[in-house]
């Protein structure tokens, strides 16, 4: 038995340690730690309750329009607006959270992911025509530095013609994703942590000067999402089609649904989104009704205090430091007792069983393309395929958002503000499902409890000893070199984790 | 025969932290990521990110190596992102084996200055907000706490827009560590920080006419919904961000003051106008 510890890992958002007890080149236990809290949750007690929609930003620097968005939304619920939103508000919010998606998308692809199939020192020794790739190729000669350090060795794969292609590509992402957070910036004033999104809607009227500086943005990043991003995610899938197989996680996915087609959703079962919310176990047909009531945080594992267990309606995120048989700083959700995946593997598995139209149309597309079935998206090369998908999705919709917008006319409702309140705010978050519940007390943040989608993902075990959706995906794996575990850094990247989302 | 250029080495470490500063820099407009990783970034001169656990290839071992080659080299500029988790020995922020309470010092020690990019490296920020359950101070602090005068340079901002700290990364390359009476009295380089919000606020008009915002959403001066422009030096109003594209004031929402030490505490409600009493007991604190 030999035991491996990989920390930093990097190109990931935060610190992350993962831990491996590799037997016979394959893994038998894998144990995944947060290592970094700040106790957010806990500085949000006190203060005034719109300050969340600054504070929680900054759990993130990845997808803080996520986060602005289910604590405008909490906030919209608690202060009883949830109906008043106007259009234009609902729709700012769409928008800036879809230019969000598309920016960590993106980024996660070919900035965070690629390297761990292209080898940039393949390129040193080219022929090259491309101006731009020389540059990177001379750089590669006379240089160690990042992002191109050293990587584990390994099988990689791809040739010189799409490594070539992939890596002009990951200069071209740079841009795009940069314009993705320009749109995100027209309604939110800066980015990363937008100044926009507020408790009644956002607070900059759309004119004709943002929408056309907005749409021709969202056309030059379609252009790239469908010409480069989605067909080269099926080229590395096809040649890496192994990893339709590896990184098979837990079998349930859960997701809430989010982008509001309608001001005035009824409940948070509403299906007037875009993406639809359900819960859905591997195999099954059928999509369930999230109950929210089934959401529960453990903390057998994870550094803090008895208080810490339960509902996020009743709990507090008090650390305990010393705690026995405590090895992370990410708690352990659970719907129904169970670990969930949450990602857009989840959230599109979820929409095609759902028939969403929006959705489905792509996802068939994509996966007769890349020849698999919907059982082959339970792994680290369906996750990537899902993203892209959903990106894709999304830059549709956006192009409808953004026709639906009246110009000059009001983004946000007025309101009072109530002493006394209680307020759940879902949304969706690129890297999975967001929940934030508030509660207010003689006009103070009474308690404040976020669910984020990486605390579901790089959960440790709960309390009957069951792992985690990284560490279920990584044990039983196959690992060639264990001083290179290669194979390891690709299923856990694939789930994109965001460490400071995940403890916050 | 052409001048061969030269090449300083940049190590970036992160501390309590969201990578927002991080993702910031990548939406530099000019010069480009590419730019900064690839070209010069002034003549003659350019920077090695040897280290950046965001972005580089390397992990685990593969990447601490990296850290500890361009260390023993001694000749290298510490960007620090976030904030140093003191509380505890430390243990609330580990990367390795060790704390990063320990890390920033051990590196420190060999660098030839320290960048503090974002308000929580600079002065604590977010998770040094009231309760402060970890104890998070600034690298300044820190560094003092264990006795170490490497020269620090703050160059805060919740992110900072991206040229604000290109502008002091250049600085040094340039011409080395800026004088005293080039930096304010918390750390920051005049040239970029030297404005407050209020007086180069294109609402300034606004403000002097009489013309207030009442609720969120509406156009005019934005003091009575609580702007921290008055109490804030930032260079928001003559760069804007992403190009001059928008800014938060321009999009409608006060300002909340995020540059400034004593962030988010001292400037928060966010929302509600300061008493002039409120006022003087944050200048009082924050000197």
């Amino acid at each position: 038995m030999k035991r491996v510890s990989i920390d930093p890992i990097t190109r990931i958002e935060g610190h992350l340690k993962i831990e491996l007890d590799i037997e016979s080149g394959r893994v038998e236990s894998a144990r995944s730690s947060g290592t970094l809290f700040r106790g957010l949750e806990e500085m949000l007690r006190g203060r005034d309750p719109r300050d969340a929609q600054r504070i929680t930003q900054r759990v993130c620097g990845v997808c803080p329009a996520a986060h602005a968005i289910a604590s405008a939304q909490a906030l919209d619920d608690a202060f009883g607006i949830k109906s008043s939103i106007p259009p234009n508000g609902r729709l700012e919010r769409n928008l800036m959270l879809g230019g969000n998606f598309i920016h960590s998308h993106v980024l996660h692809f070919y900035h965070l992911s690629a390297l761990d199939y292209l080898n940039p020192h393949d390129l040193e020794e080219l022929e090259l025509e491309d101006v731009s790739l020389r540059d990177l190729q001379s750089y590669l000669k006379t240089s160690d530095g990042a992002p191109f350090t050293h990587e584990y060795t390994g099988d990689y794969r791809l040739g010189t013609d799409i490594s070539s292609d992939l890596a002009r590509d990951y200069l071209e992402a740079l841009e795009v994703r940069k314009k993705a957070h320009q749109m995100v910036s027209i309604f939110g004033g800066k980015m990363p942590h937008n100044m926009g999104t507020v408790a009644g809607g956002a607070t900059s009227r759309p004119d004709i000067d943002s929408i056309t500086k907005f749409m021709a943005r969202l056309e030059e990043i379609e252009e790239f999402v469908e010409s480069r991003y989605l067909p080269g995610v099926v080229e590395v899938a096809k040649i890496y089609d192994d990893y339709f197989e590896i990184g098979k996680g837990v079998p349930n996915f859960l997701d809430y649904g989010g982008f509001y087609l309608e001001s005035s959703l009824d409940s948070h079962n509403d299906t007037r989104k875009s993406f639809l919310g359900g819960v859905v176990s591997e195999g099954d047909e059928e999509v369930r009704v999230v109950d929210f009531n089934q959401i529960t945080e453990e903390i057998e594992h994870s550094w803090y205090g008895v208080r810490a267990r339960g509902h996020p309606t009743e709990t507090r995120s008090t650390p305990s430091v010393n705690k026995e048989g405590g090895y992370s700083w990410v708690k352990a959700p659970r719907y129904e007792n169970k670990p969930h995946e949450v990602g857009p593997a989840a959230r599109m598995r979820i929409n095609y069983l759902s028939d969403n139209g929006l959705v489905k149309p792509e996802m068939t597309k994509a996966m007769n393309t890349a020849g698999i079935g919907i059982e082959q998206l339970n792994s680290v090369m369906g996750r990537h395929l899902c993203r892209a998908v959903e990106c894709r999705s999304l830059v549709k919709m956006m192009k409808g958002w953004v026709e639906e917008l009246k110009p000059n006319e009001p983004s946000c409702a007025g309101y009072e503000m109530p002493d006394e309140g209680d307020g759940m705010g879902l949304a969706c978050a690129p890297r999975g499902t967001l929940g934030h519940w508030i509660q207010i007390k003689e006009g103070k943040i009474a308690n404040y409890q976020l669910v984020v989608p990486t605390t579901w993902n790089a959960s440790p075990r709960d309390r009957r000893g069951v792992p985690g959706p990284i560490e279920q995906s990584l044990i039983g794996s196959d690992i060639q070199d264990p001083d290179n575990p290669l194979e390891a850094a690709r299923i856990v990247r694939s789930f994109d984790p965001c460490m400071a989302c995940a403890v916050h | 025969m052409e001048k061969k250029t030269v090449v300083h080495p940049v190590i970036w470490i992160q501390g309590a932290a969201c990578t927002g500063c991080a993702i910031s820099l990548m939406n530099s407009p000019y010069p480009k990521l590419k730019n900064l990783l690839l070209d010069e970034l002034v003549p003659g001169e350019s920077i090695g990110l040897r280290f950046m656990a965001t972005l580089m290839g390397g992990t685990g071992e593969l990447a601490l190596e990296v850290l500890e080659r361009t260390k023993a080299e001694k000749n290298f500029v510490l960007v620090v992102d976030g904030a140093v988790p003191t509380g505890e020995e430390g243990r609330f922020c580990t990367v390795g084996e060790e704390t990063f309470a320990d890390q920033v010092v051990r590196l420190a020690q060999s660098a030839l200055a320290v960048v503090n990019i974002g308000t929580c490296s600079s002065y604590g920020g977010i998770p040094s907000g009231s309760p402060n359950l970890t104890n998070c101070i600034s690298v300044t602090e820190q560094l003092h706490q264990r006795g170490l005068d490497t020269p620090t340079i703050n160059v805060p901002g919740c992110p900072p827009e991206p040229s604000w700290f290109v502008d002091t990364l250049a600085r040094i390359i340039m011409s080395g560590i800026p004088d005293p009476e080039e930096v304010d009295d918390v750390g920051r380089l005049k040239e970029v920080y030297g404005k407050l919000i209020h007086d180069n606020c294109p609402r300034r008009g606004d403000f002097t006419t009489g013309n207030f915002a009442r609720y969120l959403g509406e156009e005019g001066c934005l003091v009575n919904l609580g702007c921290k422009g008055p109490y804030t030096n930032s260079p928001c109003p003559d760069r804007g961000w992403h190009e001059g594209l928008n800014w938060p004031i321009k999009n409608n929402h006060p300002c909340i003051g995020c540059t400034e030490p004593g962030f988010p505490d001292l400037m928060s409600p966010f929302y509600e106008k300061f008493s002039m009493e409120e006022v003087n007991d944050m200048y009082r604190r924050l000197k």
